[in-house]
């Protein structure tokens, strides 16, 4: 078990962000770690960003992770991702979702998307891995743009390595009754991408 | 069995568990979910009171009653229930009254980070700061106890981080039984106590003075309060979130951790500061327990070191210290320079379908001043629509407007106000309006419901927090009835007929109300088929944008509405000069006008 594992994801309002961390903070409590997590809502049903913090550790104080400690980052989308960089370090992980939400300001033609290639440069400088996600893409084959957010968990899982059990027994756990089998094949389809 | 909470729920839990029979809230972030979680717990009664006051008249009334009570609000709902928290310092109470109070440093959702553990010092009662959820839940029932051994309401102080942050919880097996004191409500009839006229008050202040002094003493020995030594280089007090941050920063510090950050416990902090070298206060905002460890005469470094507004970050305390020398900063690797890619912004904005951004667009053309309030609407006052002038907290723009009036400006304005804030503190000074001849106009974007926290019920819901039916209280209804002559509703949807209205009370020298009526779409989850955009007709002239709504997305020579976003509420369609945005026939929806 190592000492301390912090995550970060962070996406737009309405991505399904805070059920994902909601799942990844009782996925640590179940393998037997400490475990926290924070994240600040309030206008985020309007648009705004959303970022959520988890750790899991032996002993956990704060639920804030520290900047520059991050151990994995986890974007539901490009834009939001490339905003934490500042808490990764040269041993980081970056599991992007490829799939962009234009702000404001883009919509009105007033600021530019910056183009994939340059927020993959961005991200993957301050970072020892990284990886884009077609989430989107994988979610809606399943039927449901939705659980993109749990492809990248199971992306995630794949390579915190170990049993899915202890996941799929939180998603049935978490997720409504109607939608559980839709999330835990999300959850298989992004865990096997990498095999 | 172990739980993860958020401090929110475990405060909720704690209160089910100690017996709480009454609670009431207004709805405020960070605060909100205290009496949503409570609300569904058995055996227990929960409403939302229309402002924070009223609440905590209720909370008074079940502790006089010898219920065990509960009221909640965030920093700023404290202001609107300050007279009530003076007086019920004076009176006591019978059964145990907890005031949960959410801060919000670092502004997440609010107008002012003030910091609330000044109220406990100001109206003399007792108060109780948690540092995880677990702390949450077991101060709670400390905070009941103390109520009823010291006759006296108690603070439960959380920040945004302990409210929203979850941490695991320690499950107990069933709730504890009610306090002996609460199984039987009776009010004990005793005016000297309950009567504040300035008699009975003046022989009530010094019982007060001296239960201060009791609650001074009960500190030095509560177990909320505890030492745990480590190196005596560096002794560090801290209370509430800042406690983690500093746990983790100074790792081999000794620290004086706080679970009661009022009255402090003087001989406990003499002889903690005795035992280390360095002494060192780490708290978010005021300078609180630093200024009173300054006046024991007893060196102490806090603000000196950490600054006094926003939120603390284990980073920031790091560099902070590090920048005091109190510890060398680590080597950081995460400072490779990287040519920074200029990311756009995300502000929050008003969601696809919106009805107050018809309002807000057609202010804007009539270029009105807008006295404004809080709310979603708030964000009427942001770009594109960029139309409130004034925000400044709950109930203020009809006060505001009349000041205006009375003041003589020759601008043609509303104030603007939702249903929910209406109720909560627009009601008194809509009279005002009234009473002082004013011309004001009101608008109140009236969508039944408390949409900004939530969606929480109000009383123009229908419904009430346990999910009864119940009066709908109508607001035109009610400008009417208090004297109103110039009284409309209208559709928030109808861009020409809400022109029209609002240019006919504008221009009217009578003080008068439109009631501007439709649910919130999220919450009533309207959706209608989205608008199509032809791009042989679209001039690319911008004027849909000026609507500030997300699906609107500018193409290279024209623009597009994303299906999935959009809600398809027809604004876009109203405004186009060109008649380029048509309406999709496909419609599954129910007709909105």
């Amino acid at each position: 078990m190592k000492n301390k594992i912090d995550f970060m994801l962070a996406g737009v309002g309405g991505q399904g962000t805070i059920l994902a961390s909601d799942i990844l903070v009782e996925v640590g409590l179940k393998l037997g770690y400490d475990a926290k997590k924070s994240e600040v809502h309030g206008m985020s049903q309007r648009g705004g960003t959303v970022e959520s913090h988890v750790r899991w550790g032996e002993k956990v104080y704060s639920p804030v992770v520290e900047r520059g400690k991050l151990d994995y980052l986890i974007g539901f989308e490009m834009l939001e991702a490339a905003r934490w960089t500042s808490y990764m370090n040269n041993q980081s992980a970056a599991i992007v979702n490829r799939y962009r939400v234009p702000p404001p300001s883009v919509n009105l033609g007033l600021a530019s998307y910056p183009p994939d290639e340059e927020l993959q440069h961005f991200i993957e400088t301050r970072a020892e891995q990284f990886q884009w996600v077609e989430g989107n893409a994988i979610a809606q084959e399943l039927g449901n743009p939705a659980v993109a957010g749990v492809v990248l968990l199971g992306v995630l899982a794949s390579k915190l390595g170990g049993s899915e059990d202890v996941w799929l027994e939180v998603i049935e756990q978490l997720v409504p009754p109607k939608f559980i089998d839709l999330n835990k094949q999300a959850f298989i389809r992004g865990k096997r991408l990498n095999a | 069995m172990r739980k993860l909470m958020s401090g929110n729920e475990a405060i909720a839990y704690g209160a089910y568990l100690s017996g709480v029979k009454v609670g009431s809230a207004y709805p405020g972030t960070p605060s909100t979910e205290v009496m949503d979680n409570f609300s569904r717990y058995p055996g227990v009664y929960a409403e939302w009171a229309p402002n924070e006051k009223v609440a905590l008249d209720v909370g008074i009334g079940a502790a006089y009653a010898g219920s065990r009570a509960m009221v909640a609000m965030k920093h700023v709902g404290l202001n609107v229930a300050a007279d009530a928290l003076f007086y019920s310092s004076y009176t006591g109470l019978n059964g145990g009254l907890i005031i949960i109070n959410a801060d919000d440093p670092g502004m997440h959702s609010s107008q002012n980070e003030q910091d609330n553990r000044v109220y406990a010092k100001f109206a003399k009662v007792p108060m109780l700061e948690p540092a995880d959820s677990e702390d949450a839940k077991t101060f709670v029932k400390v905070a009941l106890e103390l109520s009823e051994t010291f006759d006296t309401p108690v603070i439960l102080r959380t920040t945004t981080r302990i409210s929203h942050s979850k941490s695991s919880v320690e499950l107990e097996d069933s709730a504890a039984p009610a306090s002996e004191k609460s199984t039987s409500p009776a009010y004990n009839r005793d005016p000297g106590k309950f009567v504040m006229v300035p008699a009975n008050a003046r022989r009530r202040h010094p019982v007060v003075e001296d239960r201060l002094a009791k609650l001074a003493a009960y500190a030095e020995t509560a177990e909320i309060n505890r030492i745990e030594m480590g190196k005596e280089q560096l002794g560090i007090i801290a209370g509430g979130i800042a406690y983690q941050y500093a746990r983790e920063v100074f790792p081999d510090a000794s620290f004086l951790k706080l679970g009661m950050v009022y009255p402090l416990p003087q001989e406990l902090i003499r002889s903690f500061a005795a035992k280390v070298k360095v002494l060192l206060v780490v708290e978010e905002l005021e300078p609180f327990i630093e200024e009173h460890i300054r006046l024991m005469g007893i060196p102490v470094k806090g603000k000196g070191v950490f600054p006094i507004t926003g939120e603390f970050s284990p980073h920031l305390v790091r560099e902070c210290a590090a920048k005091a020398g109190l510890i060398n900063m680590e080597q950081d690797n995460s400072s490779t320079t990287v040519s920074q890619p200029e990311l756009p912004v995300r502000p929050p904005m008003l969601c696809p379908g919106c009805g107050h951004r018809g309002v807000f667009h057609t202010l804007s053309k009539l270029d009105v001043l807008v006295l404004g309030d809080i709310g979603c609407y708030t964000l009427g006052a942001a770009p594109p629509l960029s139309a409130m002038h004034t925000c400044g907290c709950m109930g203020a723009s009809i006060g505001v407007a009349h000041g205006v009036d009375k003041a003589g400006v020759s601008d043609r304005s509303v104030a603007i106000i939702g249903d929910s804030t209406f109720f909560h503190t627009g009601i008194t000074p809509l009279i005002n309006v009234l009473y002082n001849q004013g011309t004001t106009t009101t608008i109140v974007l009236d969508n039944r419901v408390t949409a900004m926290t939530g969606h929480q019920v109000n009383p123009g819901t229908g419904l009430t927090l346990q999910n009864k039916e119940t009066r709908e209280i109508n607001i035109s209804g009610l400008a009417k009835s208090i004297g109103y002559e110039m009284v409309d509703e209208v559709s928030p949807y109808d861009l020409d007929k809400l022109s029209s209205v609002i240019e006919k009370h504008i221009n009217s020298s009578l003080p008068s109300l439109i009631s501007v009526k439709h649910p919130c779409v999220l919450n009533v989850k309207e959706k209608h088929p989205a608008p199509v955009v032809d791009q042989d007709i679209c001039v690319n002239c911008g004027t849909c944008l000026e609507l500030g709504c997300s699906p609107l997305t500018q193409e290279e020579d024209h623009v597009s509405i994303n299906p999935l976003l959009c809600n398809g509420c027809g604004l876009c369609v109203q405004v186009c000069p060109a008649e380029a945005i048509l309406v999709n026939d496909d419609n599954n929806g129910k007709e909105r006008r």
